[in-house]
C-alpha cells in the first residue's frame, strides 16, 4: 500500500478503487451470517418436521370389530365365576372362534393362522379384562373394538404398500383381502391409542405404551429434585454467603465448575461403581437414577443460585443487619426469598435436562425391559429417554411410529418446563 | 411400607418437640419474653434438632447396613457345605433365600436349607425392623428431653440453631469435592485393575480392538485385544466432523445475530436456536439414525460412493447440529464483552462493518471465543447417545468418515450395558476407557476455563 500511494493516484481515488470489492465481500460475509443462521433454524424445522410427520400416527391405533360370543363352557365350566379360573381361561380362543366364524370359507390351518394374525395377542387380555370387570358377560355375544396387530395398524396407516410384491410385504395377498372385507363391513377403524398412554413396555408395538416409563421418570425426578434442591441451595448460600475467602472455597468452586463440563457418561460409571457395585443398592431403581442424576444437576442449580443470590442488593442485607438481625437471620428470612425465584428457576432447567438425560441411567441398568408399572423408588424402573432409545432399537416398523410419539411427549414435557421456567423469571424476579 | 410408616412417625415427633420446645421457653420466662436469650421459636429448633438428628443418623445407617448384615447372619447359619462355595454361587444361594423369605417363589425345588435359612432371615428381619422401630423412638424422645431439660432463660438456642444450621450448610458445599473424588477414585481404581491385567501401554497404543474374551478356553478368535488407538481415532474423526459443522455455523450465527440482525430478529431467533441445546441427546440419535443416516447413503449412493448404514458422517453432522446454541452461546458471551469503544474506533478509521468483525472484534474475542471452541470439542468427546445410536461398534481404524467408526463412550455402553462380572477385563476396559475419558475433557475444560478467565480480565 505504502509503494503504490508514491504513484500517481491520489489516495481518495485508490480507496474509491477499493470501495466495490469491499461493498462485495461485506455482503458476502453479511450473506454468510445470515446463512447459518437459517441454516441452524432449518436443522430445527426439519428435526421437528421429521419426528412429527414420523410420531403423529401413533396416536391413533386400528381396531377390529369382533362378535365374541363368550362362551360359557370355555370360561366358566363350574359356573362359579370364581376369579382365579376367570383369569387364567382361555380367551384367545375365543377371539380365534370369532374369526373363524367371521370368515367360514377359511379352511386350512396355514391359513387360518394367517387370519389369527390379523388380531393382536392383546385382545385376549382386553377380553379378560372385560369379564372380570363384568361377569355378567359370560354367555352373551356382544360386539367388541380389539386392537389389530402391527402390521394391519401399518398398513391402513399407509407404511406396507399394497403395491409391493407379495414376497416382500409382511401380509400376505389373502389377508389383505379378509382386511378389505373387514372395512366394507365397517369393522375396521382407526381410534384414539389410549394404550400408548395408559401401558407399560410391550415387545407388541400396538400393545406398548409409555406410562411405565413416565412413571419411572417421575419417580426418579422427584427422588434428584428433593436431593439436588436443598442440597444446591444449601451449598450457593454457604458460597455466597458465608464461605471465607479461602484456599478450601476456591477449590470448591473449581470443582464445580468442573462438574458441570464433565460428561454425562462418567457420572454413569460413578453411580455404577459407588452406588451399585460399594453400598449395593438396587440395579435399575429409581433412587440409584436418581442419585446420580441429583449428582449430575447440582453444578447447574448451584450455579443459578448463586447467580440469584448476587443479584440480592446488599442493600437488603446491610438493612436487615443494621434491625440487630444475625447474619443467618438476614440470609434466611431476608435474601433468600427474594432470590428464590431465579433459584427455582435454574431448579427447573436443571430437572429438563435430567429428564432427557439417558447416558448415565444405561450404566446403571435402567435399559431392562420392564412391564410393569413402577410403583416405589425401589422397584426396578426405565426412564422416558431410555424406552425412546430402547424403541429405537427395536427392529419392527410399528415401534419408529411410537418412539417418533414419545420423543414428541417427551418434548412437549420439557417445552413446559422450559416455558414454567421463562414464566416464572418473568412474573417473580425483580430489577433492582 | 414400614419404614414410611416409621419416618412420618419420626417427622411427626421432631414437630411435635419444637413446638413443646417453644412452649417450654414461654414457661420458663413465666410469659416475659424478652428475658429469654433467643426468640421462643429457636427453642423449639433446638428441641427439634436433638429429637431429630441422632434419630436421622440411626435410620440413615440402618439402610445402608441391615442387608448386608442379616445376609452375613444368615450366611454365617448356613451348614459348611455351603460356606466353601466360591462367591458368586454363594449371592445365588442368597438370592435364592431373599426371593423365598420375601415372595415364597424359588426357581425350582428349594433344598431344607435353604428354607431354614429363609425362615431365619425372616425372622431377623422382623427383629431388626422392631428393634429400628425402639431403637429410633427411643432415641428421638430421649434427645428431645434432654433438650427439654436444658432449656433456660440464659441458654442461647440461636446460637446453637444456627451453628447447626451453618455445619449442614458446610457440608453440602463439600458434596462437589466428594463427587470428584468419587468419580476420580471409582474409575482410577477399577482402570487400575484392568491395568494388571491388560498392560497400559497395548491399551493406550495397541491398534487393535475387540473386546471380547473367550468363555471356553478352547474358543477360536475371541482371545480379547484391548488396543483403544482405533476407539480414540473414531472419536476424533466424529467430534472433527461435528467441529466443522458446529464452529463456522455457530459462530457466523452469533456475528449476525449480534452485529447486523435487527433486535426484533435477535430476540426472535435466539430461543429458537435455543431450543437446539434443550432437545435431549437420545432425540438426535434417533435423527440420525432414521433420518440422517439413510439420507446421507442414498446422496453417497446415487454419487457412486459406498456409504456405510452407520456412517461416521451422518453422526458427526448431527452432533454439530447439537454443539452449535453450545458454540453460539459462548462466543455471543465473548463477543458482547468486546467494548463498543473498540468497534467505534475501527468505524472512525473507515472499516466496513465486516473489516471490523474480522480484524478487530474476533481477535479481540479470540481467547473467549477458543475457550468456547475447547468446551465444545471436550463435549462432543463425552456426547455418548448420538454415537451409540449411529454410529458403528467395529472399531475401524480409517479417516474415511464414509465408513463405520466407533467411539470410546460407544465401547464404555456397551461393554457395560447388560450382565457385568466384575473380574473380567471386558468390564473393567470400560473404566480405563471412563479414565481416558475424563482425563482428556478434564483437561479441555481446565485449558478452556484458564483462557476464558484470563481473557476476562483485560476489560475490567
Amino acid at each position: 500500500m505504502n509503494k503504490r500511494s508514491k504513484g500517481k493516484h491520489s489516495a481518495a481515488e485508490r480507496i474509491n478503487a477499493g470501495l466495490a470489492r469491499r461493498r462485495a465481500v461485506e455482503r458476502l460475509f453479511r450473506y454468510t451470517g445470515l446463512l447459518s443462521l437459517l441454516l441452524g433454524l432449518t436443522f430445527l424445522c426439519v428435526l421437528f418436521f421429521s419426528i412429527i410427520s414420523k410420531g403423529y400416527t401413533a396416536f391413533q391405533q386400528t381396531f377390529i370389530q369382533l362378535e365374541i360370543h363368550f362362551d360359557e363352557q370355555k370360561l366358566d365350566p363350574s359356573g362359579e365365576k370364581d376369579y382365579e379360573a376367570l383369569s387364567t381361561a382361555d380367551y384367545g380362543s375365543l377371539v380365534k372362534k370369532s374369526l373363524r366364524t367371521a370368515f367360514p370359507a377359511v379352511t386350512s390351518r396355514q391359513e387360518q393362522r394367517r387370519l389369527y394374525e390379523l388380531v393382536s395377542f392383546g385382545a385376549a387380555y382386553q377380553l379378560r379384562d372385560m369379564v372380570l370387570a363384568d361377569s355378567a358377560l359370560i354367555g352373551q355375544t356382544s360386539r367388541v373394538w380389539v386392537p389389530a396387530s402391527d402390521d394391519v395398524d401399518m398398513l391402513v396407516k399407509g407404511h406396507i404398500k399394497r403395491g409391493v410384491v407379495e414376497a416382500e410385504r409382511r401380509l400376505r395377498d389373502i389377508q389383505l383381502v379378509w382386511l378389505d372385507k373387514l372395512e366394507t363391513e365397517g369393522r375396521l377403524s382407526l381410534k384414539f391409542n389410549t394404550a400408548f398412554f395408559t401401558s407399560g413396555d410391550s415387545r407388541e408395538p400396538e400393545l406398548a405404551g409409555i406410562w411405565g416409563a413416565l412413571m419411572g421418570s417421575i419417580l426418579t425426578l422427584s427422588v434428584a429434585l428433593t436431593l439436588s434442591f436443598p442440597i444446591g441451595v444449601a451449598t450457593a448460600i454457604y458460597l455466597e454467603e458465608f464461605a471465607p475467602r479461602s484456599r478450601w472455597s476456591d477449590l470448591i468452586e473449581v470443582n464445580i465448575n468442573n462438574l458441570a463440563a464433565v460428561p454425562s457418561i462418567v457420572f454413569g460409571l460413578l453411580g455404577l461403581a459407588v452406588f451399585i457395585n460399594f453400598m449395593s443398592f438396587p440395579r435399575s431403581a429409581p433412587l440409584v437414577g436418581g442419585l446420580v442424576l441429583t449428582l449430575m444437576t447440582l453444578p447447574t442449580i448451584i450455579i443459578a443460585s448463586r447467580a440469584a443470590l448476587r443479584a440480592v442488593p446488599p442493600s437488603i442485607r446491610e438493612a436487615a443487619l443494621g434491625v440487630g438481625a444475625s447474619k443467618m437471620q438476614t440470609v434466611f428470612f431476608h435474601v433468600l426469598p427474594l432470590a428464590l425465584p431465579g433459584m427455582l428457576t435454574g431448579t427447573i432447567i436443571g430437572m429438563a435436562q435430567a429428564l432427557g438425560e439417558t447416558a448415565p441411567l444405561l450404566m446403571i441398568g435402567m435399559v431392562a425391559f420392564i412391564v410393569d408399572i413402577p410403583s416405589s423408588i425401589f422397584e426396578p424402573a426405565t426412564v422416558l429417554p431410555v424406552q425412546i432409545f430402547l424403541w429405537a432399537d427395536s427392529p419392527e416398523r410399528a415401534f419408529i411410529e411410537r418412539t417418533s410419539a414419545a420423543i414428541m411427549v417427551l418434548l412437549g414435557f420439557l417445552i413446559a418446563m422450559n416455558a414454567l421456567a421463562v414464566i416464572l423469571r418473568k412474573k417473580l424476579e425483580r430489577r433492582w | 411400607m414400614q419404614i414410611f410408616v416409621l419416618l412420618l412417625t419420626l417427622a411427626a415427633m421432631t414437630v411435635i418437640s419444637f413446638y413443646l420446645g417453644r412452649q417450654r421457653a414461654l414457661t420458663v420466662a413465666g410469659g416475659n419474653i424478652p428475658a429469654l436469650n433467643s426468640l421462643p421459636s429457636y427453642y423449639g429448633y433446638y428441641m427439634a434438632l436433638w429429637c431429630g438428628i441422632p434419630v436421622l443418623f440411626i435410620v440413615i445407617s440402618w439402610l445402608l447396613f441391615e442387608s448386608a448384615i442379616v445376609a452375613g447372619i444368615v450366611v454365617a447359619s448356613l451348614p459348611d457345605a455351603f460356606a466353601a462355595l466360591p462367591d458368586q454361587q454363594l449371592n445365588l444361594v442368597l438370592n435364592e433365600i431373599v426371593n423365598l423369605a420375601r415372595d415364597n417363589v424359588t426357581a425350582g425345588q428349594a433344598s431344607s436349607d435353604i428354607a431354614t435359612a429363609a425362615q431365619l432371615y425372616n425372622q431377623i428381619k422382623a427383629v431388626s425392623s422392631g428393634l429400628l422401630f425402639v431403637l429410633s423412638i427411643t432415641l428421638g424422645a430421649g434427645g428431645a428431653a434432654f433438650a427439654w431439660n436444658r432449656i433456660r432463660v440464659q441458654q442461647r438456642a440461636r446460637n446453637k440453631v444456627e451453628r447447626t444450621v451453618l455445619i449442614f450448610l458446610m457440608v453440602c458445599s463439600t458434596i462437589a469435592i466428594f463427587t470428584t473424588l468419587g468419580i476420580v477414585l471409582s474409575v482410577l481404581f477399577e482402570a487400575m485393575r484392568f491395568f494388571q491385567m491388560v498392560p497400559v501401554a497395548d491399551f493406550l497404543l495397541g491398534l487393535e480392538w475387540s473386546p471380547q474374551t473367550a468363555i471356553r478356553s478352547d474358543q477360536v478368535g475371541s482371545s480379547g485385544a484391548f488396543g483403544a488407538v482405533p476407539l480414540f481415532a473414531g472419536t476424533m474423526l466424529i467430534s472433527a466432523i461435528a467441529m466443522t459443522v458446529a464452529v463456522p455455523v455457530g459462530l457466523m450465527t452469533t456475528i449476525y445475530l449480534s452485529e447486523y440482525a435487527s433486535p426484533a430478529v435477535r430476540s426472535r431467533s435466539k430461543p429458537l436456536l435455543e431450543i437446539l441445546a434443550g432437545i435431549p441427546t437420545v432425540v438426535y440419535g434417533f435423527f440420525a439414525a432414521l433420518t440422517v443416516a439413510p439420507l446421507i447413503r442414498g446422496w453417497g449412493e446415487s454419487l457412486g460412493l459406498s456409504v456405510s448404514s452407520e456412517s461416521a458422517l451422518a453422526a458427526g453432522i448431527v452432533m454439530g447440529i447439537m454443539i452449535i446454541p453450545f458454540v453460539s452461546s459462548l462466543s455471543d458471551d465473548a463477543i458482547n464483552a468486546v467494548p463498543q469503544s473498540l468497534r467505534d474506533g475501527a468505524y472512525a478509521l473507515g472499516a466496513t462493518q465486516s473489516e471490523t468483525i474480522k480484524k478487530v472484534i474476533i481477535p479481540a474475542a479470540l481467547p473467549g471465543i477458543a475457550g468456547g471452541i475447547l468446551l465444545a470439542v471436550s463435549r462432543a468427546i463425552g456426547e455418548t447417545m448420538i454415537v451409540v445410536m449411529a454410529a458403528g461398534l467395529a472399531a475401524n481404524l480409517t479417516a474415511n468418515p464414509l465408513e463405520s467408526v466407533t467411539t470410546v463412550t460407544v465401547q464404555i455402553v456397551t461393554l457395560l450395558v447388560g450382565d457385568q462380572e466384575f473380574d473380567s477385563p471386558k468390564t473393567l476396559a470400560a473404566f480405563a476407557l471412563g479414565l481416558v475419558l475424563f482425563a482428556v475433557t478434564l483437561t479441555l475444560n481446565v485449558i478452556a476455563l484458564y483462557i476464558v478467565r484470563k481473557y476476562r480480565e483485560q476489560y475490567e
